[in-house]
């Protein structure tokens, strides 16, 4: 999976974590630049490394080329400069809507992940009914997708990506369009699987709270063109609840700083945009 | 399970239990079927019924000329049963126009397909597709019968002319409905090619491609009926267009009236007891169906 080849050290890290510098990356990005075309440089000189198993989360505002980023990962898009590297075949990508398939039901969803990787038939009923205990829905398999909550369809997507089987899952904004408690309980769902599964996440969003309720490090990008700006460990226990004061004191201070990128943005300095 | 996820875990998973159980819609069972059938039976029974009434109102008090009373009508109809002409008729057309439907489908589907994967192609063709398809096909008879003569083949030109560019462009129409997301999704997955057309395009474009079906079917069946109408000989079985004009040149009104009330009613029956639910029973399985009330 990789291109042209950069060697370069992770770089503004204001508090790395030690596994990052280890040397088996799951998510390796080393100098990745895109723009489309002529068009203006969406991410810029972007480097980080995840660890296997590591829950990382990707803060910024509109503009950063979040979605860019995870495409770049997910192997949908090649970067104009730069190398990615990814553990495994494939990475897993779960989308803020939950993208089922609404002529399969919930179960055929999952089934179709494991069918398209080759499991056998035998293997894939077992495998998806082990799926749908995972995520709480062992009764709602036979529901077609429309027959589902919005938190009830993110689940079985959530299900769907783990049925990849890939080390590394990439989620963009998957819980942005839930109400606010739906979103909580996903929240405490997802840091149970992901304790679980012990997968590796990069976990897209612009809610900070939402960043540092989940991750184990959270990285701020700057908006046009997108870069890395800040780092942050969150040296939080989980299971965290977003509403409690560790949780709350690091996000005012990420907010600050994430202030601070859009702010840059409010008088559009003069010269080609 | 580690430590103390296992505390909150029973209450995590009530929680989110209950949230199911309130965010899932409370459906209305649908109505039984005596009961659905009722609902749309008896409005549209109702509303032919008044038809006939005022038709026959109209009849009896101004007496018009060459104006066949409902009853005169029926008493023709029924003759025209007795007689096995019109039940031949019948089976002798449909067979026409499902045989010509299905081998319109068969050359439709493939063109369509072809057409969506290369666009360079469709920029071409895809302009004369539609322009065909606004071409009425009864256009297309007098070319058919210099082409064929008066033969069963001229009227399965005229149900291809008419049918085919339908379902091309009800398969087109499908697939550039196909959501964007959703192809996103089966490449995540790892499906390409063929495999991503089968799991994901084809299914996806599937309700498009039936709308296209149907407006096919129709096309066929009014294609069929105008070259009936005019393609005459002994050497074939007599269709309901050949009825309609037999009865003309016997100067037999009655007998017309109840040819295009039977051209009408059979190519309702094949929408309301083939289409209509087809098409349904796949919209009704995405949610893209509400029952009305």
């Amino acid at each position: 999976m990789s291109t042209m080849t950069t060697l370069r050290r992770v770089f503004g890290v204001d508090a790395g974590t030690p596994a990052s510098e280890a040397g088996g990356a799951a998510v390796r990005l080393s100098g990745v630049t895109k723009r489309f075309g002529d068009g203006p440089v969406i991410l810029d000189d972007v480097s980080l490394n995840v660890a296997p198993g590591e829950f990382v989360c990707l803060l910024g505002a509109s503009g950063c080329g979040k979605s860019t980023l995870l495409n770049l990962v997910a192997g949908l898009d090649r970067p104009t400069a730069g190398s990615v590297e990814v553990d495994g075949d494939r990475a897993a990508l779960m989308f803020q809507e939950s993208a089922l398939l609404p002529w399969l039901t919930a179960a055929q969803n999952v089934e179709l992940a494991l069918r398209l990787r080759g499991v056998g038939r035998a293997e894939r009923r077992a495998e998806t009914t082990r799926l749908l205990e995972l995520v709480r829905l062992e009764g709602s398999g036979h529901k077609a997708p429309h027959e589902l909550s919005g938190g009830m369809r993110q689940r079985v997507a959530l299900a769907r990506a783990l049925a990849q089987d890939s080390r590394v899952l990439l989620m963009d904004e998957p819980f942005g369009a839930l109400d606010a408690i739906t979103r909580d309980v996903l929240h405490d769902e997802l840091t149970r699987i992901w304790h679980e599964v012990g997968v590796t996440v990069l976990f897209v969003t612009h809610n900070v709270r939402e960043a540092v309720r989940l991750g184990q490090r959270v990285v701020l990008l700057s908006s046009r063109p997108g870069r890395i700006a800040h780092e942050y460990a969150v040296d939080i226990a989980q299971p965290r609840r977003i509403e409690s004061p560790a949780v709350a004191e690091l996000s005012v201070h990420i907010t600050e700083h994430l202030a601070a990128e859009i702010r840059r943005h409010a008088h559009p300095a003069g010269g080609p945009r | 399970m580690t430590g103390p996820v296992v505390d909150t875990d029973r209450a995590g998973a009530e929680l989110e239990a209950g949230l199911d159980a309130l965010e899932t819609e409370v459906r209305e069972p649908r109505p039984s079927l005596p009961r659905r059938a009722a609902r749309s039976v008896v409005p549209a029974a109702s509303g032919i019924a008044a038809v006939v009434l005022v038709w026959q109102v109209v009849v009896s008090l101004l007496a018009p000329d060459n104006v066949p009373s409902p009853a005169e009508v029926w008493e023709a109809a029924r003759f025209e049963w007795r007689s096995g002409r019109l039940p031949e008729a019948v089976v002798t057309s449909l067979q026409r126009g499902v045989l010509g439907f299905v081998v319109a489908l068969v050359i439709a589907t493939p063109l369509g397909l072809v057409l969506a994967r290369l666009p360079l192609l469709r920029r071409a063709f895809g302009p004369v597709v539609t322009g065909l398809q606004s071409l009425p096909s009864v256009a297309w008879v007098p070319l058919g019968i210099l082409w064929f003569g008066l033969s069963e083949a001229t009227f399965y030109f005229v149900i291809l002319m008419g049918a085919v560019p339908s379902i091309v462009n009800g398969t087109l129409n499908g697939l550039d409905q196909v959501p964007p997301l959703l192809i996103r999704v089966g490449h995540v997955l790892g499906a390409q090619g063929t495999t991503l057309a089968r799991h994901v395009l084809l299914p996806a474009a599937l309700p498009g491609y039936l709308g296209g079906l149907r407006q096919g079917w129709a096309f066929s069946w009014r294609s069929l009926m105008a070259a009936e109408l005019i393609v005459r000989s002994g050497a074939f079985g007599l269709g309901l267009g050949g009825v309609l004009e037999d009865a003309r040149q016997l100067f037999d009104v009655p007998g017309v009236v109840v040819g295009i009330l039977t051209i009408l009613l059979v190519g309702l029956a094949v929408e309301l007891l083939f289409f209509a639910p087809l098409e349904q029973r796949v919209l009704r399985k995405r949610g893209l169906l509400v029952d009305k009330r």
